[in-house]
């Protein structure tokens, strides 16, 4: 049943990108200055929120864990942590791109674009330190608390924007400034693509969370197997 | 649609779309081998009963 629900929330998220796609390529205006490249924007913004998304799952995940010293929460807390990484590193690439062609350069040690950076190397750290653990109480208590740490960075590098004006352009969502800096059209497709996003990350960390359930069980197998 | 710079936004696109192929297959190659450890760790403890 589980399997069933995956399968259809990934073909779901699946056409509903395809079908965004679509309307990013053929049907929606063009942006005056920059071109055809202003469109990865479409996957550039809703990359970042899907990833701030996954983070925030996984320190609630974390506080969960801590409170109640329950396995589950830490596998939650990995899963979500892991995907986010990715959904980080899409939001990295895309904005490179982008940015070498609107600023001429691939990358600035800009606050903001470093405070983004210095957040994906934080979770990458999260994850290689759960590796060097072996003790499965004592992995999920540290990991725990360094999700938490993390979280500071993703708060620091969503609030980034607004606390310092570089060369990264400010917000333009509409919730974020309380106007309307771009075209309703434009915005209201950011928000499509966010919903196919988070949705597409959803069947991900499933499967990860799938996975780590797995890896809980060879575990315990492991052990019944040196005791025999 | 306006053609311009439409060479990198390719580039993006197809960055963006790579990076979650990959991660897809990576997950479920892991999950496979996964399974297969688990298989076969069942099966080494059944006949270890067995014998004991």
């Amino acid at each position: 049943m589980r399997n069933k629900i995956l399968v259809a929330v990934a073909l779901l998220s699946g056409l509903y990108l395809i079908r965004n796609l679509y309307y990013i390529l053929l049907v929606l205006p063009d942006e005056a200055a920059q071109g055809a490249i202003y469109r990865i924007l479409y996957f550039h913004l809703p990359g970042w929120i899907t990833s701030f998304t996954a983070y925030f799952c996984a320190a609630v995940a974390s506080i969960w864990y801590l409170v109640k010293r329950d396995q589950r929460a830490d596998e939650f807390a990995v899963a979500f942590t892991e995907v986010g990484v990715i959904f980080t590193m899409l939001g990295l690439a895309t904005g490179m791109v982008w940015a070498r062609i609107i600023w001429g350069v691939w990358w600035v040690w800009d606050p903001r674009l470093t405070w983004a950076f210095v957040c994906w190397l934080t979770y990458m750290g999260y994850l290689m330190l759960r590796g060097t653990i072996d003790e499965p109480g004592q992995r999920a208590r540290i990991a725990s608390v360094v999700s938490l740490f993390a979280f500071v960075s993703v708060v620091i590098t969503y609030k980034s924007i607004d606390w310092w004006r570089t060369q990264h352009p400010g917000a333009v969502l509409s919730f974020r400034t309380g106007e309307q800096r771009i075209d309703p059209a434009m915005e209201n497709m950011l928000f499509h693509n966010m919903v196919a996003l988070v949705a597409f990350a959803g069947v991900l960390m499933m499967l990860r969370l799938g996975q780590e359930r797995m890896q809980r069980e060879l575990d315990a197998l492991r052990r019944q197997a040196h005791s025999l | 649609m306006d053609e311009r710079n439409f060479q990198y936004m390719f580039y993006g696109f197809a960055a963006a779309w790579c990076l979650l192929a990959v991660y897809l297959v990576t997950l479920v190659g892991r999950e496979s081998k996964l399974r297969k450890e688990v298989d076969n760790l069942k099966r080494m403890i059944e006949e270890r009963e067995k014998k004991g």
